[in-house]
């Protein structure tokens, strides 16, 4: 089966929404880190993030060949537009929540990505293998800071539990597909996020209980971000982040 | 938190210099932190780590003891054997 | 002076560098701490301004230059750190002196940030000055004080470039977009000169410094020089100094300027800056919001300790 382009560009649009939302969020943690050295590490993943965004926009205003760039994307748009999933947007919380929700997003991610390189996509599969590299060093340091929050004091225990349960329920639209999903799937371009819960869910039960954590129970979901469905942190988000190309549009930054 | 310093290897076949120090709570993070915070410029390709505690220096004191027995043996140097020039780069 | 002193001098005077277990003044050593945690603080307080403006840069590709720059700014504190803990402090100690309000911190980072053109006034005049200053300190007479100098240079050549680049495709832009440039320059022009410290002849720690050559050019010296090079660099993209005493002294070969109102570096030094509070609460709740974080990470430590990976 065969996709058209403007398919295409929707799907490329998804994974550069979901990481420009999330360096969003880690950058918001310059000049807010635990301590000097964790600070200039976050911002290396929100650096990773952003340079990742940038690529997925970039080849989206490739296909869509009308002379958009990337900023046409993140900055033109509205939250009806965006369509990454609501787990990238929730504010950052405190150190444990921004943990947890990396951790999360880390396992994920990198099983993605994994699978991404393999895209008959040629411009995707180059992303997902730079990301990949990425996502490996990204999921190295989430994954020990939960063991070090879940096992180390009462406090941090308590944060971390609770940020899991706060964050459980939006971990549901990591898996789901839609028809079109489907197609990009069905084309060999996309990956079947379906066919990587199994997997993920073992490995963050597995950290989560080398950590003490207890996995929440999976009572609710929340989803609709790939529909323009978000919470009401996105609309925060893009009146902080398009402000100026609002207020002046149309100039050269 | 204790004090780590860092060393880099700018690439393969260089030795490791001593870049400088940071703040971790375990040789582990101590990498990690290095990786972060050293590294940002593509500078390295191999990190060690050494917690500051454990490094034994030497003294400003040793230092007649230890190098100026050294000064008077100029036999240990190439140029001290002065040769015909035709086998001069010997 | 004791004979120590004296061959301390000696050395000096020889261009010889003072490494960390060296005997040293202990007035030379309190010098050294105050200069260097005070450029310490410095840079992570100057984190503060720039990253108020990170969600809200006007492309993507500013938005990773300017959290690149910040990063950068916090690793050159923590450089700086590392070279104030060879002299036995550390860094707890250090923060809660910036805390306490007895270490300071450059009186620039008390204006605060309001429009984009001001990440560009910072980055072309802010770092721009600290570069005149910091290539002088990379003689320094402390060893490790003069390596992460080194570093720290050669990281910050960028920084003053994106800086003049804001303002340079600004005074390309619209009208709003050049009277923003220009509105920016207005006001981090002074504040700008100001960071080189009084005058000489007020200058208190100036003379002995000089001396022990932990500074190496003097605050008017280093101010000329920063004059001298911006206002060409000013000049080129159609910019204009605000000051009208501004003029070239073919005699002296220098500009000469205006004077500066030392009144107000009093005043903000002393807390009436737009932001002084705003800008030291912001590191002391950081700070204190972080300790939960650093507490569980010592404890899950004392839980697990385990033997490092060999080196290979």
């Amino acid at each position: 089966m065969l996709i058209d382009k403007s398919q295409l560009k929707i799907f490329v649009l998804r994974l550069a929404d979901d990481a420009l939302v999330i360096a969003h969020r880690l950058s918001e943690w310059c000049s807010h880190g635990p301590s000097l050295e964790e600070d200039l590490a976050l911002t290396n993943v929100a650096l990773d993030y952003m340079g990742r965004a940038r690529m997925f926009y970039g080849y989206a205003a490739e296909i869509a060949g009308d002379g958009s760039t990337e900023d046409t994307y993140a900055y033109d748009r509205d939250c009806r537009d965006f369509t990454n999933l609501l787990i990238h947007e929730l504010p950052r919380g405190d150190f444990a929540f921004t943990m947890a929700r990396q951790y999360l997003v880390d396992e994920f991610n990198l099983a993605y990505m994994e699978l991404l390189q393999q895209s008959k996509d040629p411009t995707l599969a180059a992303i997902a293998t730079k990301a990949n590299k990425e996502g490996l060093y990204h999921l190295r340091r989430s994954r020990k800071w939960l063991l070090r929050l879940g096992d180390g004091t009462a406090e941090s225990h308590n944060r971390l539990q609770q940020a899991m349960e706060d964050i459980w329920g939006y971990t549901t639209e990591l898996f789901e597909m839609d028809e079109l999903e489907q197609a990009i799937v069905e084309a060999g371009i996309g990956v079947n996020a379906i066919h990587l819960h199994p997997q993920w869910k073992q490995r963050v039960t597995a950290t989560l209980t080398e950590a003490t954590i207890t996995v929440p129970s999976s009572d609710w979901a929340v989803t609709g971000g790939r529909k323009g469905i978000h919470t009401e942190a996105l609309g925060h988000i893009l009146s902080d982040m398009q402000f100026l190309q609002r207020a002046y549009p149309g100039q050269q930054w | 938190m204790k004090l780590y310093e860092v060393f880099i290897r700018s690439r393969r076949g260089l030795d490791h210099k001593h870049t400088g120090s940071l703040l971790a709570d375990s040789p582990e993070q101590a990498l990690e932190y290095a990786r972060d915070i050293y590294t940002r410029r593509s500078e390295g390709v191999s990190i060690w780590v050494v917690s500051s505690a454990d490094i034994i220096a030497s003294q400003e004191t040793d230092c007649e003891s230890f190098y100026d027995p050294h000064d008077d043996k100029p036999y240990r140097h190439a140029a001290h054997y002065q040769l015909p020039d035709e086998v001069n780069s010997m | 002076m004791s004979e120590e002193e004296i061959l301390f001098q000696q050395r000096i005077d020889a261009e010889l560098k003072v490494e960390p277990k060296d005997w040293m003044p202990e007035k030379y050593r309190q010098n050294l701490i105050r200069q260097i945690s005070q450029h310490a603080h410095s840079e992570v307080i100057g984190m503060q301004p720039e990253g108020n403006w990170i969600t809200r840069a006007p492309t993507l590709h500013r938005k990773s230059i300017l959290l690149a720059k910040i990063q950068d700014e916090g690793g050159h504190g923590l450089y700086l750190y590392s070279a104030a803990e060879t002299l036995g402090i550390s860094r707890e100690e250090l923060v809660q002196a910036l805390h306490s309000g007895a270490a300071k911190y450059a009186s620039i980072f008390n204006y605060p940030a309001l429009t984009w053109a001001d990440m560009g006034a910072i980055g072309w005049l802010v770092d721009g000055a600290a570069i005149v200053n910091q290539i002088s300190l990379q003689r320094t007479s402390y060893g490790p004080y003069a390596r992460s100098m080194v570093r720290i240079c050669k990281e910050e050549s960028f920084h003053q470039r994106q800086g003049y680049h804001i303002m340079m495709v600004l005074m390309q832009g619209s009208q709003e977009q050049q009277a923003m440039a220009q509105d920016a320059l207005d006001r981090f022009w002074w504040p700008s000169l100001m960071m080189f410290g009084p005058h000489d002849a007020e200058s208190a720690n100036s003379t002995q410094s000089m001396k022990w050559k932990i500074k190496r050019k003097s605050n008017d010296e280093l101010r000329q020089k920063f004059i001298d090079q911006s206002v060409k660099q000013a000049e080129v993209i159609g910019l204009k100094i605000p000051d009208p005493a501004l003029k070239w002294n073919k005699a002296r070969e220098h500009y000469d300027f205006g004077k500066i109102d030392w009144d107000e570096f009093a005043r903000v030094i002393k807390g009436d800056g737009p932001c002084n509070r705003q800008r030291l609460q912001h590191h002391i709740r950081t700070h204190n919001e972080g300790a939960w974080v650093r507490d569980a990470v010592a404890a899950y430590e004392a839980k697990h300790k385990k033997q490092p990976t060999r080196a290979a």
